[in-house]
């Protein structure tokens, strides 16, 4: 079987949903005839048509508007933004409209989208098109925020938000888009959406992460592994609603959490996972909950971009700060 | 397409072959301002060009050119006086450069050092805007600032074609109008947003017809003479400086190279209309005027050129040299006073950088 990026896995859902759902349709800036800005929708138009891939004029809120009258008539639209930095003139409507549709009607109409956007810095993009503000979207009741962090689950957890009855912020790490490459089998099967994916078992600590950060914390992970430090790794893929139990019996196992995230630091999601710790695990810590993420700045151009970045050594030095506590 | 609004007047000066169609404008009767309108134009391609190689080098960040378009871009910038106020997207150099932005700033924005927004001679002119047409609605807040003071000065922005698809763009017009502010929006429309043509934005016949509604002027221009954009912007700004109010200018032209050094537009351009655009560019279309009018001779214009590619190669050698900024750097503009939480952030990173 052929290895495939995450964008590719994107790809390769998005055509297995559009062939066994004719209710799914595609739209965005650029999805059509050139296949998305980054590719994800490549092949789509030709094999389904410019009426269900939909080249839309260039407007954010017309994309995210139109999709809440697609999703109460049945449609399930699947919308592109180009960046996550070109959601916000959409916001109004996932915020006002998409989120509370459900509730408003007590459950007549509901909004069954997912809106897809690439997030992340350190790609060396221009200005605006690096943010990371899950936190954002996290913080609306009514959504769900998912990101995946390799092929195979960007596949099965986009089948699963593309399935699921509510609308889904969909956000895809585009740092490592085409960093690696993994076998994803074309079988339309769907990964669960409340779940954190345990990566990697260890005893000593608990590293809770998610997106493109996957990599860095990997990375961690060996290196500690040579200093004879067993960390645990969770892809908490899911930010909301987010699955604390997983991470909860993890800090219970482990006494020790780092939490890292490329997003700012105030009020990022790190805060929220923090927050329940201290709520509902506070016992069973050995050592205080820390937090590795991007600092509260505007996320720099490229030249200084990698200074933002939480790096393996940044995480590292908490990682041995925490190691400390007896 | 829908049906064309009576009433939107499209100019030119020159026809598709540089012949003059009738009396030229005043301005243009200087020799010397025609050579210099062409001079520009060569020096902006010439500029976007190398741009491209750094990039393909790893030199540059991501950029978009003005191929094709260097019509508009310089006939505005040239339109434009010290004292108005420019509103830009990222489309501009061509404006940029006679804002006197230095090349070396627009080099340093785009190569991702935040010191290229610093504009060290127009301190009023906002930065390139890279959310579409979010910055049309500033332009109605600093033309809203103009007025209040009664200060004879116009504003003017800028956006592409699919820029006029975004809410954006509608409140910026209506805003306009509804205080009748100086204000001048000139639409760049070169066909294409990305690979979605003009046909797919709006139904709308014309985009300057989209300023009826709004109770504003508009006009079509010709975007690839580069006579009758000068003119034309010339004009409604000097309306907006006395009074008059707003206008909105659609310039036709078309977009000659891809998107942004990110794009690859033969996937979706067709080859053969993009050959009958190069027929209609600006510069050639110039070219061909001033030497059947015998004002630029085949040595003068060698000279041109040649001085325009001196000054990108030294501007280039400059940019290259420079070194970036500190990484502290990140921290300094986020507030005027520092926060503390924001200061031991910056004390972190300085730490990890100097553990010593
Ligand atoms: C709000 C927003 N949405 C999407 C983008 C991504 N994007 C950058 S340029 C562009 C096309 C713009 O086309 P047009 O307005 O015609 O200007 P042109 O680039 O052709 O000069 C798009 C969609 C963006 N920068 N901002
Ligand atoms: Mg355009």
């Amino acid at each position: 079987m052929k290895e495939i990026t995450l964008i590719e896995a994107v790809n390769q859902a998005l055509m297995y949903e559009m062939a066994r759902d004719e209710n799914v349709v595609v739209l965005g800036e650029d999805v059509g005839v050139n296949g998305g800005v980054f590719r994800a929708t490549v092949g789509l138009s030709e094999k389904f048509g410019p009426e269900r891939v939909i080249d839309t004029p260039l407007s954010e809120a017309l994309i995210s508007g139109m999709s809440v009258g697609m999703s109460v008539q049945g449609l399930k639209p699947v919308a592109e933004f180009q960046f996550m930095g070109f959601t916000y003139p959409g916001f109004d409507q996932i915020i006002n409209h998409a989120s509370r549709m459900r509730n408003r009607t007590r459950g007549r109409l509901s909004c069954p989208i997912v809106y897809r956007a690439p997030y992340g810095a350190g790609i060396h993009a221009p200005e605006h098109h690096s943010e990371s503000t899950e936190a954002l979207y996290s913080h609306i009741p009514g959504l769900r925020v998912v990101i995946p962090s390799s092929p195979a689950r960007a596949y099965g957890l986009l089948l699963a938000a593309i399935r699921d009855p509510d609308p889904v912020v969909f956000l895809e790490p585009k740092r490592i888009y085409r960093l690696f490459k993994q076998q994803v089998p074309d079988t339309g099967e769907a990964l669960p959406l409340d779940q954190c994916f345990v990566l990697r078992e260890g005893k000593d600590i608990t590293l809770v992460t998610w997106g493109a950060m996957i990599h860095e914390t990997m990375q961690v992970a060996e290196k500690l592994e040579e200093e004879g430090i067993e960390a645990e790794i969770i892809d908490v893929a899911t930010i909301k609603p987010i699955d604390m139990d997983t991470i909860l019996n993890s800090v219970h196992k482990t006494g020790r959490c780092v939490i890292i995230h490329e997003a700012a630091r105030n009020c990022g999601v790190g805060a929220e996972i923090a927050a329940q710790i201290a709520e509902k695990g506070l016992m069973s810590l050995l050592a205080p909950v820390q937090r590795v993420s991007g600092y509260d700045i505007v996320v720099p151009l490229l030249q200084l971009e990698k200074y933002y970045m939480p790096s393996v050594e940044r995480i590292l030095g908490h990682v041995h700060h925490i190691m400390e506590y007896a | 397409m829908g049906k064309a609004l009576s009433g939107i007047k499209t100019r030119n000066y020159l026809d598709k072959s540089g012949k003059a169609l009738g009396k030229i404008p005043k301005f243009a009767e200087d020799r010397s301002t025609l050579k210099d309108l062409y001079r520009l134009m060569n020096l902006i391609r010439i500029f976007d060009k190398k741009v491209v190689s750094l990039q393909r080098t790893g030199k540059m960040g991501t950029f978009a050119t003005s191929l094709g378009q260097e019509g508009v871009s310089v006939g505005i910038g040239h339109a434009l006086q010290k004292d108005d106020i420019f509103v830009p997207y990222y489309r501009d150099q061509g404006i940029l450069y006679q804002r006197r932005v230095k090349l070396i700033e627009i080099m340093q924005y785009w190569g991702g050092d935040e010191r290229g927004s610093r504009y060290v001679y127009n301190r009023e002119d906002l930065p390139i805007s890279i959310p579409i047409a979010t910055q049309l609605v500033h332009a109605v807040g600093v033309a809203y600032a103009v007025k209040l003071r009664k200060q004879e000065r116009a504003v003017l922005s800028t956006c592409g074609d699919g820029g006029t698809s975004e809410g954006d763009f509608y409140i910026a017009l209506n805003g306009a109008g509804t205080w009748n502010l100086p204000l001048v929006f000139v639409i760049n429309n070169n066909q294409w947003a990305i690979s979605v043509p003009r046909a797919i934005q709006t139904k709308a016949d014309t985009l300057a017809q989209k300023a009826v509604a709004a109770g504003i002027d508009s006009i079509q221009v010709d975007g690839n003479d580069v006579i009758a954009v000068r003119q034309v912007v010339s004009e409604a700004l000097a309306k907006a400086r006395s009074g008059g109010g707003p206008t909105l200018i659609e310039a036709l032209t078309y977009r000659l190279g891809d998107h942004t050094t990110a794009d690859d537009a033969s996937r979706y351009v067709d080859k053969s209309d993009l050959d009958k655009a190069w027929a209609l560019e600006p510069i050639i279309r110039l070219q061909s005027y001033l030497t059947k009018k015998r004002i630029l001779s085949k040595k003068e214009e060698k000279q041109i050129l040649e001085t325009c590619k001196e000054e990108v190669d030294q501007a280039v050698a400059e940019y290259l040299a420079l070194s970036p900024q500190p990484p502290e750097a990140i921290f300094d503009y986020q507030y005027a006073n520092m926060p503390s939480a924001l200061q031991e952030q910056k004390d972190e990173l300085n730490y990890s950088l100097h553990p010593y």
